[in-house]
């Protein structure tokens, strides 16, 4: 390309931030016609924020726009709906389809673009009534999926398509618009099979001989390697490298997404030593768990778990982390065998699960965790109400269970002092009216409240402010040591439990990919992350 | 309601807004209008005790058909749109107990006792239904009150009735539309300690009755399967993660609903004096659930105190508007009000229903 014009795309100073939480900070890169952009960064990098604000997202918008410009030929353009970054020529494959299930791909890729045919009807009652030029739209149809490079049957009903066809029937609609010049793929082979992704692959590499600019969202490093002429890596809203593909290897490129080097390191492993007295006596023993959790499938998990420690599970979104405290507490269907203190836990059964006095609190806290039109005091005490018939009176032998209110709002005073939760109107505020740190807490109470021996705790620091994190997992840690309670935490953020593990098991894949001690370099864990990734 | 929120800088304004807010503005409007009718009431000519008298006559006859939408609105079942399956369960049992001879104050008992198993049967299988198309329950449930009272249409002329005082007098088989309760439980619980000063008649007996089960809703929503009954209406997945078994709870709701139902048409048939079969049950409904909105009550939050302040102003309205309006512009406008407020209400929370997340 000659210096002289302008990169197709740029993007100057470009910065983010939700509810004062930065999210993306000065963003400048450049892509030029045909090149083949790979984008990586762990979970929450900020990679899907930085191509909602190219692709005009309207959440963007309604967050308070963003800092910075995005220049296309030269030009800073401002998108404020997907259409006008649709009209400029951008497209967008996104992780979840966006088809008509009843329709065939034909009818999904020239979908509001069909072209027309003209009759006297339409000529007297206007455009809309203009009819379907079927074998026109045949023909532009097989053209893009021509382009494409694959075999997709063009009048199969989408519903009854393989995923992996659904995911080149999204992207052949791309191709069939003429002016498309950037194309966005976000993990479009986290769906297909091994052939299917070598396709894709081909698929990319003609568009861009084509003059097409791809940028190409994946977790699987190889394929970027494999495709792409630039490597752009971010980690906490910052792009940290920027370099050609060629000259990188997928070890390079996963410490510079796990990053922080060895300077964490210092912190971590505080439970070391307690950890090797007490390696010998196993509380839980899972074997060959499987779970059907949408999105966090686990394929074939085995894992044991000692008495007293903090184990943490980290792993890349979507493979199978959080399906094992979600398989083993009964809420999605699962198999396999669990054994808690020498007894078999039956599993999809919640309340068999609690009585053995095991606890979870989920990471989708208003969905699961919280009763948001209650007050605290039923937040708190509930469970523990209900399960181990605490704050209750009985009367006549114990024929009538009733609540005893005055028990209950003294625990959950209790916790509010203890956990610090931040509610104006004290225990009777409603759950709702939280921050979501605090409702955070709410939901650690909760479980707190249960006494458990063993505590499940999920993405407890997700979406929550930096000073509420702290304090989320020092009350974890604090738990664990003085109460000699068994914690398993799962987290995205692998430095959060470098922070407060023993040891960390990286999930990927659907299976244990390895088990470390805390203290070993994040490189090692970022391996085990990408080993089995599908 | 954005506006109601506002700061106007006048402490009065703000002031009345807040009681505005926190009251409901379209309890307010109608517990005015209300007031308007009470305070009209002698200048056209009506008797302000009598019409004091009627309202809480109409209340204490409708009031426990409005606390049947309780329970069913704490499980996160929605507003009981079918509660004509309760009230064919009450019915059965009022027929029932005319048939084997129960007369006087006994037969209103006769009646409960023999409606009851109906009401567990039939609330059972109701439940059940309702835990098959949980998010759509109130539709089901409409459709559930529509249809059994037609089939009921043709039961009440095939069961095999007999006696002379409710079966049709030229065929001698199947029941008349209108049975008459004289002699049996008509005012059973009405004459019950009743109070009468000049114009005024409280029926304290029935207002003891509804108390009664009112306390008793009261105390089971205080007790360990009441709490929980909440959560599940609250946040069903909540529940699930406590280890709640949320069919059982909902089951429960159910059936407690459909069985106040049943015990709710009967508590109004003793006041009213007579039974009413066929298409009656069809239009019992609509009425109970727009008095426990106007009280107060939204899709999946309801207290003791929505049942008795919305009954009190549905009922008052149902009473007052045709002796006022009637005496002052010649028209009988009351059914016309009637239908404009309990459909207006229903809409009206059906469509602040978005604004509780469930």
């Amino acid at each position: 390309m000659s210096d002289k014009k302008a990169p197709l795309l740029e993007m100057k100073n470009v910065s983010k931030s939700f509810f004062a939480n930065n999210v993306l900070q000065d963003i400048n890169f450049k892509l030029e016609e045909g090149e083949v952009l790979g984008l990586v960064g762990e979970n929450g990098a900020g990679k899907s924020t930085l191509m909602k604000i190219l692709f005009g997202m309207t959440v963007i918008k309604e967050t308070g726009g963003y800092g910075g410009s995005v220049l296309i030929n030269g030009e800073k353009v401002q998108f404020d709906s997907p259409f006008d970054a649709l009209k400029a020529g951008i497209g967008m494959v996104h992780q979840e389809f966006s088809l008509i299930p009843g329709f065939t791909a034909t009818e999904n890729i020239l979908l509001n673009r069909e072209p027309e045919k003209v009759s006297v009807v339409s000529k007297v009652f206007g455009s809309r009534l203009n009819t379907l030029d079927r074998k026109k739209m045949d023909e532009e149809a097989s053209e893009s999926i021509d382009k494409l490079g694959v075999m997709i049957d063009k009048n199969m009903v989408v519903n009854q398509m393989p995923v992996g066809h659904k995911q080149f029937t999204e992207i052949a609609r791309e191709l069939s618009k003429k002016q498309l010049k950037i194309l966005i793929l976000d993990e479009p082979t986290a769906v297909l099979t091994e052939k299917e992704a070598d396709a894709l692959l081909e698929s990319i590499r003609g568009m861009s001989k084509r003059g097409i600019a791809v940028i190409f969202i994946t977790h699987r490093l190889h394929e970027i390697l494999d495709v792409c002429n630039k490597v752009l890596v971010m980690r906490d809203g910052v792009i940290v490298k920027e370099t050609a593909a060629s000259e990188t290897n997928v070890d390079q490129i996963t410490k510079w997404m796990v990053g922080r080097d060895n300077t964490a390191s210092a912190k971590v492993g505080a439970g070391r030593a307690r950890l090797s007295e007490q390696e010998s006596e196993v509380i839980m023993s899972i074997k060959r768990l499987w779970v059907d959790m949408p999105g966090e499938t686990v394929r074939d998990v085995s894992l044991d778990v000692f008495n007293g420690e903090i184990l943490g599970i980290g792993g890349l979104a979507g493979q199978g982390k959080l399906g094992i405290p979600n398989g083993i507490m009964g809420l999605y269907e699962s198999g396999g065998s669990v054994k808690f203190d020498g007894k078999d836990i039956p599993l999809n059964h919640p309340r068999k699960c609690l009585d053995s006095q095991i606890a979870f609190v989920s990471e989708d806290r208003r969905g699961v965790g919280l009763l948001l039109d209650e007050t605290l005091e039923w937040n708190i005490a509930f469970p523990a109400m209900q399960i181990h018939n605490k704050f209750l009176k009985n009367y006549l032998g114990g024929l009538i269970k009733w609540r005893d209110d005055k028990a209950i709002q003294e625990i959950t005073n209790k916790y509010i002092d203890s956990l610090q939760i931040k509610c104006s109107l004290g225990s009777k505020q409603l759950a709702r009216e939280l921050s979501g740190g605090n409702q955070q807490k709410v939901c650690l109470a909760k479980a707190f409240a249960l006494e458990p021996r063993f505590l499940f705790v999920s993405e407890p620091t997700r979406g929550i402010d930096v000073g509420a994190k702290a304090l989320v997992l020092d009350a974890l840690k604090k738990f664990n040591r003085e109460s000699g309670v068994t914690v398993v935490m799962i987290s995205s953020e692998l430095e959060e439990l470098r922070f407060i593990c023993d040891r960390i098991a990286i999930v990927s894949g659907g299976k244990i990919s390895g088990i470390l001690p805390a203290d070993r370099p994040s490189e090692e864990f970022g391996k085990l992350m990408i080993s089995n990734v599908r | 309601m954005s506006e109601l929120t506002k700061s106007s800088g006048n402490p009065i304004v703000d002031k009345i807004r807040a009681f505005a807010r926190s009251f409901g503005l379209p309890r307010l409007i109608i517990a005015g209008f209300l007031l308007l009718l009470f305070i009209m009431a002698p200048f056209v000519g009506a008797n302000f005790f009598t019409q004091l008298s009627n309202t809480l006559n109409r209340f204490s006859w409708n009031a426990v058909l409005v606390l049947s939408m309780v329970p069913m609105i704490h499980s996160g079942c929605g507003l009981n749109f079918g509660l004509p399956l309760g009230i064919i369960a009450g019915l059965l049992g009022g027929t029932m107990a005319i048939e084997v001879g129960a007369t006087g104050f006994a037969s209103f008992w006769v009646a409960v006792l023999f409606a009851t198993p109906f009401a567990l049967v039939l609330g059972g299988l109701y439940g059940f239904l309702l835990n098959k198309i949980k998010g759509g329950e109130m539709m089901i449930a409409t459709y559930v009150g529509f249809s059994s009272v037609s089939l009921m249409c043709m039961m009440w002329l095939l069961l095999p009735y007999h006696s002379p005082n409710m079966v049709w007098g030229y065929a001698g088989k199947g029941l008349r539309t209108t049975i008459s309760l004289e002699g049996y439980y008509n005012g059973a619980l009405a004459n019950f300690l009743q109070i009468n000063i000049g114009h005024l008649s409280i029926p304290v007996g029935t207002l003891l009755f509804f108390a009664l089960l009112a306390f008793g809703i009261w105390a089971f929503l205080h007790t360990k399967t009441g709490t929980a009954m909440t959560a599940v209406g609250s946040n069903p997945n909540f529940a699930r993660a406590a280890g709640i078994n949320i069919d059982r709870t909902r089951l429960l709701s159910v059936i407690l609903s459909t069985w106040l139902g049943a015990v709710g048409i009967l508590v109004y048939e003793q006041g009213f004096g007579f039974i009413q079969l066929y298409m009656a049950p069809f239009n019992m409904a609509l009425p109970a659930v727009s008095a426990i909105l106007i009280g107060g009550a939204t899709v999946n939050k309801a207290t003791i105190t929505n049942v008795i302040i919305g009954t009190f102003l549905f009922q008052g309205i149902v009473t007052m508007t045709p002796t006022v309006m009637n005496s002052m512009i010649h028209m009988d406008m009351s059914e016309v009000i009637r239908v404009i407020a309990s459909n207006g209400m229903i809409i009206y929370a059906l469509t602040r229903k978005s604004e509780v997340s469930r």
